[in-house]
């Protein structure tokens, strides 16, 4: 394995931030029944980025701003019915990326799609710390609420837990950290670190402590792995870290409780 | 029975869901230690009632309790299926730490042995995946989960399938026995006649309005139950006595 570089270390911190804090939000997104909305969702990401290039914004801010909007759409459904109606989502989402594609200018394209570490600056990693640190603390504070609204509504509501606005803020920490990750792993595939190592993780587990725990932990496996493995053979980091995910995945398929 | 302390007054409830009246003209009154039971046909608002009465939901007219009342609800079902990665335990603390508590509130709901090996099954219970628990012990547990901070008024309501036989009258066995030990006021929706008359000493016919209202020795004759069932009244009651 080669030197670690100083760019190396910045990837790498960026990536097991990143990985930690998107497995944890997918344990509570598989819990929400919310499995396709977490995987595709980071796709209405591409067209933001392409209006941030055009306007010569920093694309972090057009990607959230258009997850910001997805997510609200997501959460007004989700009090209409109660269960996102998952055709209208997976359609929503399918067109947004191929607008995305059609109006993202053809250089910047493929970067938006499968992510880019190799300017990464030390402000990223800054920037990075500091909004997931913000978010596991806004998830301390609601957790509880959040599962209880996923056991029952009315049972949550009973005890005083505003069902509503812990949704809303729990899907704004999900837009917050897929449009953090997209420089690791890109608008296609930033969905996939929110779901994939929840997954694994559920297969292996029989209360929600772990559950959640391992979650973060495997998400932070597959972006330090992931990233490690891409340097040293020159490859795509973002791939690299998904395909990571899904090695956990059928390695603790093996395991199922 | 009643401590002649009035803790819910309420007037002229009404319940729309957009444009649909669901409950209307609704007025009764609980004192402390009541038992009430309602009963309805399925679609005749009484869960709406229950909703209205724990503030979750928009209505007209009056709902007084008394101040200071601490109310636990046990819903019909949970939303959870086997892969639920939810500990029984994990559950109970969503509400409280305190292991000690919920080790003995799961005594009290009759989770546990009271033999030389006490607590035991309680411990064992307490690891176990909630979505694995049998329909019987889930009840109890949401009864448990329930009273675990201490409730002044507990509203119940009756799954209509999931308990096995035989099981349900021992769930109002326990109930009565916690609100003895508990000092508690129930609010209990039935779909059983026997248990209503057995368990409730007030009733509430509602079909999205109040069809009857009182004791259910008095209430509960036979045009009133006709009116709030239509035709299958007396086959349901007869149906009953095959299964007690």
């Amino acid at each position: 394995m080669g030197i670690i570089t100083d760019t190396l270390l910045l990837q790498l911190t960026v990536g097991i931030l990143i990985g930690l804090g998107a497995g944890y939000l997918g344990s509570f997104m598989i819990l929400k029944r919310m499995s396709l909305v977490g995987d595709v969702i980071s796709h209405v990401a591409l067209p933001g980025i392409a209006v941030s290039l055009l306007f010569k914004i920093d694309p972090f801010f057009g990607a959230f701003g258009a997850l910001f909007l997805a997510v609200l759409g997501i959460w007004l459904l989700e009090r209409k019915t109660e269960i996102p109606s998952e055709t209208l989502v997976g359609i929503f989402f399918a067109l947004s990326l191929a607008i995305g594609i059609l109006i993202t200018p053809e250089p910047e394209l493929l970067e938006a799609l499968f992510g880019d570490m190799t300017n990464i600056a030390m402000s990223d990693v800054l920037i990075t710390v500091a909004l997931t640190a913000v978010m596991f603390a806004g998830m301390a504070k609601i957790h509880r609420g959040l599962t209880l609204s996923v056991i029952s509504k009315e049972l949550a509501q009973s005890t005083g837990v505003n069902v509503s606005k812990t949704s809303f803020l729990f899907l704004m920490m999900v837009a917050l950290v897929v449009a953090l990750g997209l420089k690791v792993t890109g608008t296609f595939l930033m969905g996939a670190l929110v779901i994939v190592p929840a997954a694994a993780a559920k297969n292996i587990s029989l209360n929600l402590n772990r559950y959640t725990m391992l979650s973060g932990i495997f998400g932070a496996v597959s972006g330090l792995a992931g990233i490690l493995l891409a340097t040293r053979f020159g490859l795509h980091p973002g791939p690299m870290v998904i395909l990571t995910s899904g090695a956990i995945f059928l390695v603790t398929l093996l395991f199922k409780k | 029975m009643a401590n002649n302390e009035t803790i819910l007054n309420v007037e002229n409830l009404g319940v729309k869901f957009d444009r649909n009246e669901v409950l209307k003209d609704i007025g009764f009154f609980v004192q402390k230690g009541d038992v009430l039971a309602i009963i309805g046909p399925n679609g005749s608002g009484k869960s709406v009632l229950f909703r209205a009465l724990l503030g979750l939901i928009p209505h007209s007219g009056k709902i007084d309790w008394a101040t200071g009342l601490k109310l636990s609800y046990v819903p019909q079902k949970l939303n959870i299926d086997k892969e639920l990665p939810l500990s029984v335990e994990e559950f109970f603390n969503i509400k409280s730490g305190n292991h000690k508590k919920i080790v003995s509130v799961l005594n009290s709901v009759g989770l546990s042995d009271e033999g030389h090996e006490q607590g035991h099954l309680a411990r064992h219970l307490l690891k176990q995946r909630l979505g694995w628990l049998s329909g019987g012990q889930l009840q109890r547990v949401l009864i448990a989960w329930a009273v675990l901070d201490d409730p002044d008024v507990l509203l119940f309501d009756e799954p209509t399938s999931g308990i096995d036989i035989g099981g349900e009258e021992t769930i109002y066995n326990l109930l009565r026995k916690l609100k003895e030990e508990r000092n508690l006021t129930m609010l209990l929706i039935s779909h059983d006649l026997n248990i209503v008359y057995k368990y409730a000493n007030n009733v509430i016919c509602l079909n999205k309005e109040m069809i009857c209202y009182g004791i259910p020795s008095e209430v509960l004759d036979p045009s009133a139950l006709t009116k709030l069932y239509g035709g299958e009244a007396s086959f349901y009651k007869h149906e009953h006595g095959h299964h007690n």
